[in-house]
Order: structure tokens, then C-alpha cells, then sequence
């Protein structure tokens, strides 16, 4: 496939060239000055992504532009592709399941191999990549945007198939699970009861989603009519709500506002489905709750493949321990193995596991590689964006967005003020970020 | 958001309908709009008797627009949080209210013959 496209480019304007010229010209008109599309480099470069996720397919598409020849392969045995940022409105029954879910396939560019396995090794000295099914992958470059593991095993009592029985919900765990997610709380709001939520004490995806999932369960039985017979318990793994000061000050006073008990410092440990208890080490030892309905969040961690299969995870420093990539957080290239990336949740830097951060990131990844097959100097830098439409209820959200410094940094600086509950806020999360979304996988925002 | 294109817009209206809804409107308006430059051009002047028609629907059309909008997005005029909140929900009705008029007024003018318009 590669060859072919090769050939084309080094002759007459083939297909895909005047395809392109007709789009090309199209998007000139419409595009603010300065997107004109930059002339493909050459190269031979052998780039290996590990995982088609939001930024292996993103940084995939971009890659495929930007060069002419490189041998692109794809490394992800998953046939479904999920936007993950539609598990919460799945788990608020404003979705159906198959709103999350497309095929991996369709994302992907031509052009480029994807090998449907796993990695099950990665050696960065010999620069060589085993996959699950035994094959030995050479680089020149390697991405590693394989996502995180969502450490459902450390909950005790805990399995999948509970989810959608007594009470239990997990919205993270995939589509199906967030729609199961639902029934169980629409169950719940109807007949009331004792309402348990909490986060993971290690770094996640989307820090804002079990709050939003509080607010809305909160918001499901006031629409229903019976938020006097509900009541609800959010056990905050630290002693705030929310990393950033700014934005943590806001959701306390939302919590206090929809009359949300918060406790501090809890991070579960256990639950007992049969009992629906869950157990919380807390600095006074194991505290134990009662629950009717519950939002399961285990710990999330780098995959084995990083952690236990190469030396990509950080040595020390707060994120050693779950092996997250050692990565420079402004450039997001490997601090000793100089032809490794990471992006996306797997990156060892301390903000950025949304697919809004993605969107930043990919193209600073993207142009450390252009660069260095160009000889030339790289100039993007990632700077901890990340975004979070907080949704406070149906029909409202607050558009966080913040960087490394915990200073916020609105996109539509007076106009949509981030710390408000605006319609408008909602109206981006429910409608206009899917497609955002969509255009980010195929390199075009 | 980074950047805010028109090809991004394109898609987020897109999604928003769902494509077969988006580009059945997407027709729809330019049948319209071409019957309306079509009526304007043949009659060579603007009627008032049928612009009073026209300007009587707007509301309707504001109204309608504005219940369009919420019914896709499960919302209610309860979760206008701010002056930015209004300023969408007034452009939404806006843009319905003139639609409203120019559907109207090209229908009147289809339906009515001109020289019905010029006896009135």
C-alpha cells in the first residue's frame, strides 16, 4: 500500500493528489491564513504507534500527511473504537450505547499496516517491538499511545458482571457498562436510598467525570421528584474535590448548593456486592459505607506492556508507581530513549488525560518526529492543556480548561466564562464535541 | 478548542442533526432561498400586503426554532445560565423568525398570482 502511494507522488498529480487539491482549495477559502497545507517530507522512516486510540489514530492521520514514504504501523488488537467522552451522557441515559462506539477501521488512513495484536514487549535498546502473536516490529520511532489499564482487579469483590445488579454501576468500564450504569440509577432515583461516589487516588482519565456523575444522579432524582428520599455521598480521594484550587472551590460549592455530603481522604478498597458495602482506607484506618447505588472507579495505571515489559516507565517520582512513560512533559519525548513518545493517557506528565489534551498533544508529537527526519528545529510545546465541560445537571456545564500551572485558560476568554453554569457549556459537551472529536481522528482539528 | 473553522463547524452541525436530517435542512433552506430570489426577481418588487403575512410568522418561526433546539439537546429555558446563554437562544429564535418570513413569502408568491397581488 505504501509503495503505491510513494509511486504516485513521485510522477504526475495522482488520484489522491487531485482529491486533495479539490479539498485543499476548499479549506483555503474557508481557513484563517497560514493553513496551507505544508509539502510531505520524504522519508523511509519506520514509525511504529502502539495503540489506535484517540492519539495513535489522531497522530496516525497527521503522520500519513506530513510524510511521503515512512513505513507507518499501527499496533492495537481492538476492532471497536470508543469516544470515551460519551460514557458519562450513556450513564445519564441521554444516549444509547452505540453512541460511543465505531470501528477502529474506519479511522485508520490508508496507506499505513495495522497489525490487530497487542504489544507484549517493547525494547527500547534494540528499538524492536513484540507483539502478542510473537511478531518482532523494527523502529525507527515509536509512539506508545496505548492508553491506560483500568485496574478493576485491586477492588476487592468487585468483577464485571456485576455491573448493572445491585446497585453497582462502573460508567468507565466501556459503553455497555455505562448503560447498565443507567439502569441501575434510574432504578435508584425512582426508589431512593443511599447514593456513594468517589475517585481513584492514582492519576485518571478525566478527573471531572465522577463528579459530573454525582451531579447528574443528584439531578435524575430531582427531576424525578424524589431527591428527598436520596441521599448523596461523594468520598473525595484527598482533601479536595478537583486538582485545580479554582476549579475545587467552585465544585465544593456546587456540592454544597445540591446538598452532596463530601468526606475527605477515602480511597476504596473493597466492595461487598451482597452486603452493597464498599471499604475505604482513610488515614484512621478502613471505613466502611453503605451503598444503593455506586459508581465503581478503579484505579487506572499504565498497561503491563509499559510497566512490566520495557523500561519506558518513570524510575521515580510521583509516577513510578503506576508506569506511567518517562516523558519530557513539555515535548513529550522519552527522557533516555530519545526515539520514544508517548501521548495521550499513558504519558507520564502530571495534567492531561482527555481526549481535549489529546487534541493538543498529538500535534507537538507529530512535529518532534517531522522535525527530526527533517533536520529541522521542532517548535510546538504542550503546556498541560486539558479540558472538562463539568456538567452540573442537564442542560448545564462549566468549561474548565486548565494548564501544568492550574491557571485556567478559556478559549473564549469573555465570552463563555469557565466557572459559570451555562447552557451554552452544555451545548458543546452534548453536540458539538463529538464532532470536534471525530475531526481530531482524522487529523483535521 | 484551538481553532474554531468552518470545516470544524460543518462537522459539529453534522453531528448535531445526524447527516440525514442536516442535509435534508441543508436543501430545504436553498430550495427556499432560490424560490424566494426566484419570486423576487419575477414579480420585480416586494409585495407589503404579502410581507405583512410574512412578518405576522416570525414569531411562530422564533418560537419554533427555539423549540427545535431544546428538544435535541434536552434542554429547557430553565438552564439559561448567563447573558452568552441568551445571546444563543436569541440568535436561535432570530434565525427561525427570519426563516419563518421567507418561507411565507414565497409560498404567498407561488400560491398567489401576481396580478391577484396587484388588483388587492
Amino acid at each position: 500500500m505504501s509503495h503505491d502511494r510513494t509511486d504516485d507522488r513521485t510522477g504526475a498529480l495522482g488520484r489522491r493528489d487531485v482529491l486533495g487539491l479539490f479539498g485543499g482549495a476548499t479549506a483555503l477559502t474557508l481557513l484563517a491564513p497560514g493553513e496551507a497545507p505544508a509539502q510531505p517530507i520524504r522519508s523511509s522512516a519506520r514509525i511504529v504507534i502502539l495503540g489506535a486510540g484517540a492519539a495513535g489514530t489522531a497522530l496516525a492521520n497527521r503522520l500519513s500527511e506530513r510524510l511521503d514514504g515512512a513505513q507507518i504501523t499501527i499496533v492495537d488488537p481492538r476492532v471497536r473504537h470508543y469516544y470515551q467522552p460519551g460514557f458519562t451522557l450513556i450513564g445519564a441515559g441521554l444516549k444509547p450505547a452505540n453512541y460511543s462506539v465505531s470501528a477502529t477501521s474506519d479511522w485508520l488512513p490508508r496507506g499505513i499496516a495495522w497489525i490487530e495484536e497487542g504489544a507484549a514487549e517493547i525494547d527500547a535498546t534494540a528499538k524492536t517491538v513484540t507483539t502478542t502473536g510473537g511478531q518482532s516490529l523494527d523502529y525507527d520511532y515509536l509512539v506508545v499511545a496505548t492508553g491506560l489499564k483500568l485496574d478493576f482487579d485491586a477492588i476487592e469483590g468487585f468483577s464485571m458482571d456485576l455491573v448493572g445488579t445491585n446497585g453497582i454501576g462502573a460508567v468507565y468500564a466501556g459503553p455497555e457498562q455505562a448503560a447498565a450504569s443507567w439502569a441501575e440509577m434510574d432504578r435508584f432515583t425512582s426508589e431512593g436510598g443511599q447514593a456513594l461516589f468517589y475517585r481513584p487516588a492514582t492519576g485518571m482519565k478525566c478527573a471531572g467525570a465522577p463528579l459530573k456523575y454525582t451531579l447528574l444522579t443528584d439531578d435524575t432524582a430531582r427531576r424525578k421528584g424524589t431527591r428527598d428520599n436520596v441521599r448523596i455521598t461523594y468520598a473525595a480521594h484527598s482533601g479536595s474535590l478537583f486538582g485545580v484550587p479554582i476549579v475545587n472551590e467552585k465544585v465544593r460549592m456546587v456540592f454544597e448548593r445540591q446538598e452532596i455530603d463530601v468526606v475527605h481522604n477515602h480511597v476504596l478498597r473493597a466492595i461487598d456486592p451482597g452486603a452493597k458495602t464498599a471499604t475505604f482506607d482513610t488515614p484512621e484506618g478502613q471505613e466502611t459505607y453503605d451503598f444503593d447505588f455506586t459508581n465503581v472507579i478503579p484505579p487506572m495505571r499504565a498497561p503491563d506492556v509499559v510497566r512490566f515489559n520495557s523500561d519506558l516507565s518513570w524510575q521515580d517520582g510521583p509516577l513510578a508507581a503506576d508506569g506511567w512513560a518517562e516523558v519530557d512533559k513539555h515535548t513529550l519525548r522519552h527522557g533516555r530513549y530519545p526515539e520514544v513518545f508517548a501521548v495521550g493517557d499513558i504519558a507520564g506528565v502530571p495534567k492531561g488525560k482527555t481526549a481535549a489534551s489529546v487534541k493538543w498533544q498529538v500535534p507537538v508529537v507529530e512535529d518532534q518526529i517531522v522535525s527530526l527526519i527533517a533536520g529541522t528545529e521542532p517548535t510546538e510545546r504542550y503546556d498541560g492543556y486539558t479540558s472538562c465541560p463539568l456538567i452540573t445537571r442537564v442542560g448545564r456545564a462549566m468549561l474548565i480548561e486548565f494548564d501544568y500551572n492550574n491557571n485556567l485558560v478559556p478559549s473564549f476568554p469573555g465570552v463563555i466564562a469557565p466557572l459559570e453554569e451555562l447552557w451554552i457549556s452544555w451545548l458543546m459537551k452534548e453536540v458539538a464535541l463529538k464532532a470536534t472529536y471525530n475531526a481530531m481522528l482524522r487529523g483535521k482539528a | 478548542m484551538q481553532e474554531l473553522t468552518f470545516e470544524t463547524m460543518f462537522a459539529v452541525f453534522q453531528e448535531m442533526f445526524g447527516a440525514g436530517l442536516f442535509w435534508a435542512m441543508v436543501i430545504a433552506a436553498l430550495v427556499v432561498t432560490m424560490a424566494y430570489l426566484y419570486v423576487l426577481i419575477r414579480d420585480r418588487a416586494v409585495s407589503w400586503r404579502k410581507f405583512l403575512w410574512a412578518q405576522l410568522s416570525m414569531p411562530v418561526g422564533a418560537v419554533v426554532a427555539v423549540i427545535f433546539v431544546q428538544r435535541i439537546t434536552h434542554s429547557q429555558f430553565r438552564d439559561l445560565g448567563g447573558p452568552i446563554d441568551w445571546l444563543v437562544l436569541l440568535g436561535v429564535a432570530a434565525l427561525g423568525a427570519v426563516g419563518a418570513a421567507i418561507l411565507v413569502y414565497t409560498v404567498e408568491s407561488l400560491i398567489w398570482r401576481r396580478s391577484h397581488d396587484e388588483v388587492s
